[in-house]
């Protein structure tokens, strides 16, 4: 009998069919010299490659997230061996990978790599001569003190004194790791990557971010180096399952809008007369209502959806993974005019190009000449828009959980958390972690993505003005 | 030019019927008038009459789209589209479920919105447009390139991290202004930097990008290059010519969003606690309160409308070239 049940939520079969997708492309594109061309170009970009390795590594962190199963509860005696019990609970090969993260709850909030507590508590402790008396036996007094964390330094016992020279010991261990596993694939790029610009800043980028996720790793085996929140899950762990949400929100939303833009875009320039009257006035129409307003209102309906329908849903995972998709859906909708209108304007401009007169002119039908002509000429703009719109959506995705209409709350992102942690700025001592740990992540996926869009766009189409 | 605004207006028709429809339909897909009544008389106490009262007082024991019972044009007009909605085109906006008049409420919550819109805009533009001539003056030096480096590391922030940050530092840390709140009147100022300094700065990165991007397309033209040959300065260059012609891709961008400035801010309104239009908004997503967020869309799209006719006009003013036919 397997230890567990595979879970397919529909947003890990989106992801991976992106995946797929991206590698079909890279086949495909092997074969085509001005396609390649256009790649060498990033390949050779500094700038591009060092944001292609950071948005390779959050995608590494988000895809291992994305291979889901219900582990088997432990046998119970007595129960019957053929009935065997699969926990509700969804988990992640990620969840598997950082289970100490996971499993180590404190009670409330400590700082990164404390030993103790934020906030005082009313403890007991045995009387074993602390303060000169020595009082034996097993007496026990009430103190108000920062209570020793459960997990936080553990292998320390109870005297904490030696923490910071432990953390320093295990960091370096870390970092030594890490420069190790760096020497290792530096090995294997210079097999792979040609040399130039672009290989040396692969192993810059890599050199960086092993120096800082080694060590931290390291020690988040004994410690929780980012803190913990509230109800005192580690936030290390938190910012980890952040990272997946947002890649969902920044690539599912343009997969699910693409089919509907790209058809209509290409339609309404091909084809004209009413067909574009309509297709421009379906955009039009959209495009007028306030961004936030439709979303919030199609949110809304959305939710009410799904609490109405509470036997579509297994488990609370894919409630949350069915609102997610949902999400992206909205954005989707709310998102694809804009695609559609510039697909439309070069469809315009392709329709009267020789080629395409041409091919009319042998009797090519024209569902073919728009799949065959049309299409694969356009299919640089749509490359772009995915591109650039990532970074909006990831920013957008938090900002949408706070107001409320984002993400469901039992969804880890980085809205829920910034949500979650935001009024906590007004205690005395300030709790900075959370937030911190948030934006920082956030920052570097945007700022990766920001980057390599920017790559793209000038490789694939330097002409082309985006708008901002 | 009167006539082509005129029939621009009359295109409007049509679209701002699809976005009420839009609207309504993502409204009463899933609530049925029913539903809105059980929820505004609360679960307890609720009788069948009691809904039936409610929805007889507030009109909406019509059908949604189409009444069989009447006859004639009375098919549409009996309606609670036709009622609720298209009455939005006379102006008629209704009130709200706490009983409050919708067009009374706007006016007054107009003014907090447009106190802060209004110089996040003004003062944004200037200075995202100095910041960007200044990038293109030093075109091509280590000034230009780490000012696009800021420019998209501050794009890279997320909005939240502006406010949060601001409010944490400006109020709580150096106790310079309130946190949030607002006042009428002049005393309003003291709540007010802060959001508009917040918008202003938060707004740089994309905007500066995108104005130097146009700055340096046109640069490189050649009445650029006469200017330059007929000993002209840089600077009267760069402000003269340059600018002069960047106009039409700035005015694409910028006048569409002027008429909108009324709707205010979302976020920026419910995080300092200003009674806008943007924080009446979400109170009234959150409430679910349908008759307001369907005259918010309603004026949303027109306004949206109102300022693609103002940049067509726009284009006018500044080059003599572009005739309204």
């Amino acid at each position: 009998m397997m230890p567990f049940i595979p879970v397919l939520l529909w947003s890990d079969i989106l992801l991976w069919l992106l995946v797929a997708v991206c590698i079909a492309g890279a086949v495909m594109a092997r074969r085509s010299e001005h396609i390649l061309t256009s790649w060498r170009r990033i390949a050779g970009s500094a700038n591009g490659m060092a944001a292609l390795t950071v948005l390779a590594a959050f995608f590494l962190i988000g895809l291992l997230d994305s291979v889901h199963y219900r582990p088997r509860l432990a046998q119970q005696t007595g129960v019957s061996i053929s009935a065997a019990n699969y926990g509700v609970e969804v988990l992640s090969l990620l969840d598997a990978l950082a289970a100490p993260l996971k499993n180590n709850s404190e009670k409330t909030y400590s700082a990164p790599l404390a030993t103790r507590l934020f906030s005082k508590e009313t403890i007991e402790e045995a009387v074993v001569g602390t303060d000169g008396g020595t009082a034996a036996g097993t007496d026990a007094r009430i103190v108000r003190d920062y209570p020793r964390l459960i997990y936080g330094g553990a292998h320390l016992g109870a005297d904490t004194a030696g923490a910071g020279q432990d953390m320093l010991v295990t960091g370096l261990i870390g970092a030594a790791l890490g420069l190790a596993v760096w020497l290792v694939m530096a090995w294997l790029l210079r097999a792979m990557l040609p040399d130039g610009r672009g290989r040396k800043s692969v192993l810059a980028t890599l050199a960086v971010l092993l120096l800082i996720f080694a060590p931290l790793l390291a020690l988040s085996t004994h410690y929780h180096v980012f803190g913990t929140d509230k109800v005192g899950q580690d936030v290390f762990y938190l910012t980890l399952k952040s990272i997946r949400t947002g890649l969902l929100i920044g690539t599912l939303t343009t997969l699910i809008m693409l089919p509907a833009a790209v058809l209509l875009g290409i339609l309404a320039g091909y084809a004209g007369g009413w067909i574009d009257d309509v297709v421009q006035y379906l955009y039009t129409t959209l495009n007028s209502i306030p961004g936030v307003l439709l979303i919030a209102a199609a949110v809304l309906m959305m939710q009410v959806v799904i609490d109405t329908h509470p036997q579509w849903f297994a488990t609370a995972a894919e409630r949350a993974d069915a609102r997610l998709l949902a999400l992206c859906a909205i954005l989707g909708m709310t998102s694809w005019t804009g695609l559609a209108r510039l697909l439309r304007g070069e469809a315009l401009k392709l329709r009267e190009l020789e080629y395409v007169q041409a091919a009319l002119a042998f009797g090519v039908p024209r569902l073919a000449i728009m799949l065959r002509h049309i299409l694969p000429n356009v299919m640089h703009i749509v490359l772009i828009a995915v591109v650039m719109d990532f970074s909006g959506l990831v920013l957008a995705e938090a900002v949408l959980s706070y107001v409320g209409i984002g993400v469901d709350p039992s969804t880890i992102s980085f809205g829920t958390m910034i949500n979650a942690a935001r009024l906590e700025l007004a205690r005395e001592p300030v709790v900075w972690w959370s937030l911190t740990a948030a934006f920082a992540f956030m920052f570097a996926l945007v700022l990766a993505a920001n980057l390599f869009a920017d790559v793209v766009r000038d490789a694939f189409d330097p002409r082309t003005r985006m708008s901002p | 030019m009167l006539a082509y605004i005129l029939r621009r207006l009359l295109y409007a028709l049509p679209i701002l019927v699809g976005v009420n429809l839009i609207t309504f339909a993502l409204f009463f897909v899933v609530n049925t008038p029913d539903d809105m009544a059980r929820m505004q008389l609360g679960i307890k106490r609720v009788t069948p009459e009691a809904i039936e009262k409610w929805k007889v007082e507030r009109g909406y024991d019509k059908p949604l789209l189409w009444n069989e019972k009447a006859a004639g044009a009375g098919r549409l007009s009996q309606t609670i589209f036709y009622q609720k909605s298209l009455r939005m085109f006379v102006g008629d906006f209704g009130r709200a479920d706490d009983g409050r008049d919708i067009a009374g409420e706007i006016k007054g919550r107009m003014g907090p919105s447009l106190a802060i819109a209004l110089p996040v805009f003004v003062l944004g533009l200037f200075v995202t447009v100095s910041f960007a001539l200044l990038l293109v003056f030093f075109r091509a030096t280590y000034l230009d390139f780490a000012g696009v480096v800021l420019c998209v590391a501050m794009m890279s922030v997320s909005s939240l991290f502006y406010i949060i940050g601001g409010q944490y530092l400006v109020s709580k840390a150096w106790h310079l202004v309130p946190i949030s709140g607002y006042v009428g009147g002049l005393d309003a100022t003291k709540f007010l930097v802060l959001p508009v300094v917040i918008g202003i700065v938060s707004g740089i990165g994309a905007s500066t990008r995108w104005y130097r991007t146009i700055f340096l397309e046109e640069i490189h033209r050649d009445y650029v290059r006469t200017a330059r040959a007929k000993g002209l300065s840089e600077l009267a260059v760069l402000f003269r010519h340059v600018l002069g012609n960047a106009m039409i891709p700035i005015l694409t961008g910028v006048v569409v969003v002027i008429p909108s400035l009324f709707m205010g801010s979302l976020l920026t309104e419910s995080f300092f606690g200003i009674p806008g239009l943007g924080s009446y908004t979400i109170e009234a997503i959150n409430a679910q309160d349908f008759a307001v967020v369907r005259a918010m869309v309603f004026i949303g799209s027109l306004l949206y409308i109102v300022g693609l006719i103002a940049t067509d006009i726009s284009y006018t003013l500044v080059d003599p070239r572009v005739r309204l036919e």
